[in-house]
């Protein structure tokens, strides 16, 4: 089984570019480009230097000790949260704005939903000095105040989005509505491992250098390169697919994804896009999809904005369809539970995002020793609201 | 045998000052997408496009978006849209064309949805982000057995070798975007004259309908210098919004355009 992409962007019944022709030159220099751009040796050295100076790699795998105890597994938490600006999304951000600035443009859109990859945007658009725009629903410039400030004083343009359910299906489609309006001087950074055929694997690549260092590691610390579980969030799906992406060939580690069941699977609110969802096509790429029988893209529901989406990346339906991964959820209540869990047993206040990934410790039946990999993909700074909420 | 296909007839009797206007199903009201037909047959359309809509409509602006939602709130879906249109060759004798998103259309089925639009006397289909490979290799058969012309669009940025490559696989017209651009967009479509006389002299096999941008009889007319014909649809959206007398509103307002 191949969980690499064909040459017209398909993992198996998924994928592909279905963009109106507006898009077709952008898109189509992407595809022809893209492998050249990031494997040229000068890419890839201004790549690993600002990986290390700037964001900070590798980051840490850290031995869990008083979850390993409570769940009986060796728990490892891949540190991406400590990646500067608080979550793996600034490893595609300076991937993609070093490819932008080698295809000439100026200009920066970027769709956000937590604001994460709204600010990991940002942040790469003021180290290069190229003018930044942002779309983000309205609902989640609410609930996720504290990264509109950062983006803003990073000088970054935040561009309300009041269409749909105002949250990030919605801001993407404003995303792609201005690259149409804007074909020549503009670059869009997709946040995940969605949109057509080249981001899916484009943004994977990026990503998979969380999964390069946890090989590393965990070969240093434990003398097998290879987990028994690898346990990432998914929105999108690119913290996932980076954590999984130099696992995919190896069977004897089991991949667990974690999706947002919100107020539970069948609740009618809810994220939970391979329970919920069909093939269809959205933003670009055929994938499952949460729709209604007519084809009607649904509004999905998560406390977390960056889980709050209708979709997955086409490798994660893949994945899904193939059996390669194991799907699972938490729901908002679950994954606020495991929020305060891994704060105060570990002193780590994740994203509510990542902290659906902690929650199926406790669906999960270990052996002793299984080697255990979250991958702890942000820190809960922007949360802070939700969770002081909780308390009181 | 179903009748020879409109838009071919169309385009043997006639290939300039070709009007073709867009209207979302369902809008301004569920039940007024007959009366919207009629309307514009009574006043000179030459093609009618009727919109499926869609919760995600990626290449329209605000107008157009907005007509898709207020639709969708009234309940329109492909199988109303169907029912509504089973009767229309009583009265309708001008070509109709289907324009949507495929996510709805692959849910209702693509060899049902070819039959279904085949039946009720539909003469072509715009889908914008099937694309082209897609096409060619899964579904050509499939329109073309139905009577389909499946119309494509290109840009401005499109390049040449694409643009035959399109005309070669089209049938019907082609949809020459006046600039790149969602829907409403009203960019001055007199600046985009290099581009239409590049598509006018390349000779291409198909006719070309220019659209985006559309609004008046200076704007169609700039655009049907270069082209065969154009098509108007967020500045006719606009008028329906908020008219009592669908009928009276047309006639208005395609005499503004024609006249
Ligand atoms: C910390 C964190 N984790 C996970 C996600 C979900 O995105 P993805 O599934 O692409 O990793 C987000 C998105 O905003 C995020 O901020």
């Amino acid at each position: 089984m191949s969980f690499n992409v064909n040459e017209h962007g398909y993992y198996g019944n998924y994928g592909g570019a279905y963009i109106p022709e507006m898009l077709y030159p952008n898109v189509n220099i992407l595809q022809e480009k893209y492998l050249s751009i990031i494997h040229e040796p000068g890419f890839r050295q201004e790549f690993h230097q600002l990986l290390t100076d700037y964001v900070g790699r590798p980051t840490p795998l850290f031995r869990a000790n008083r979850l390993s105890d409570k769940y009986g597994a060796r728990i490892y938490l891949k540190r991406e949260d400590l990646c500067h600006t608080g979550a793996h999304k600034i490893n595609n951000t300076i991937g993609q704005i070093l490819l932008a600035g080698r295809l000439g443009k100026r200009r920066i859109i970027a769709e956000t939903g937590a604001g994460q990859h709204g600010v990991a945007t940002a942040t790469v658009c003021a180290l290069k000095g190229l003018e930044c725009v942002v779309y983000m629903g309205e609902k989640d410039i609410e609930r996720q105040a504290p990264n509109v400030a950062r983006m803003k004083m990073l000088g970054a343009t935040v561009v309300p989005v009041s269409s749909g359910s105002k949250t990030l299906k919605d801001a993407t489609n404003e995303a792609i509505r201005d690259w149409i309006n804007n074909p020549l001087d503009t670059h869009y950074i997709i946040g995940s491992v969605v949109g057509p055929h080249p981001y899916p694997d484009m943004v994977a690549r990026f990503q998979s250098v969380i999964s390069e260092e946890i090989k590393k590691q965990l070969l240093d610390q434990t003398g097998n390169a290879n987990p028994a579980y690898v346990i990432a969030c998914v929105g999108g799906g690119s913290n996932a697919a980076g954590a999984f992406y130099h696992f995919l060939d190896e069977e004897q580690v089991k991949l667990i994804a974690v999706e947002a069941a919100g107020c539970g699977i069948h609740s009618g609110k809810s994220a939970a896009t391979t329970q919920l969802g069909r093939p269809g096509i959205l933003h670009g790429s055929k994938s499952l999809l949460m729709q209604t029988a007519d084809g009607q893209i649904t509004e999905p529901h998560s406390i977390s904005a960056g889980l709050d989406y209708p979709g997955i990346g086409p490798l994660h339906a893949h994945l899904y369809e193939s059996g390669r991964a194991i799907f699972m959820s938490a729901t908002d209540a679950e994954a606020l539970a495991s929020a305060f869990e891994l704060s105060r047993m570990e002193g780590i206040i994740p994203a509510l995002e990542t902290a659906h990934a902690v929650f199926v410790l406790n669906k999960l039946n270990f052996r002793k020793d299984d080697v255990v990999v979250i991958c702890l993909s942000g820190r809960g700074d922007k949360d802070l609201d939700t969770y002081m909420k909780y308390i009181s | 045998m179903r009748p020879k296909n409109r838009l071919d007839k169309l385009f043997a009797e006639k290939n300039k000052d070709i009007l073709n206007v867009y209207c979302t199903a369902g809008y301004p009201h569920l039940e007024s997408t007959a009366a919207v037909m009629q309307a514009l047959q009574q006043n000179g359309a030459d093609i009618i496009e009727i919109g499926m809509p869609y919760s995600d409509p990626l290449a329209d602006g605000p107008v157009i978006q907005q007509s898709n939602m207020t639709a969708l709130e009234h309940g329109m879906s492909i199988p109303l849209l169907f029912d509504q249109l089973g009767k229309m060759r009583d009265t309708i004798h001008i070509p109709v064309i289907l324009m949507g998103y495929l996510n709805p259309v692959l849910q209702y089925g693509m060899a049902a949805f070819c039959e279904a639009a085949n039946k009720v006397g539909v003469d072509g289909i715009i889908l914008p982000d099937l694309p082209i490979h897609e096409y060619e290799t899964e579904f050509r058969d499939l329109f073309l057995s139905n009577g389909l012309h499946f119309i494509f669009l290109v840009t401005p940025d499109t390049p040449e070798a694409r643009i035959r490559k399109i005309d070669s696989l089209s049938s019907g017209f082609i949809y020459a975007v006046s600039s790149s651009s969602t829907t409403g967009n009203t960019a001055p479509i007199e600046q985009q004259e290099a581009y239409f006389k590049k598509l006018q002299d390349m000779n291409l096999i198909n006719p070309i309908l220019v659209g985006f941008g559309i609004n008046d009889s200076t704007t169609f007319r700039a655009a049907c210098r270069y082209s065969n014909g154009a098509i108007i649809g967020s500045a006719y959206i606009r008028t329906l919004t908020d008219v009592t007398d669908i009928g009276m509103a047309t006639k208005e307002f395609l005499n503004k355009i024609t006249g």
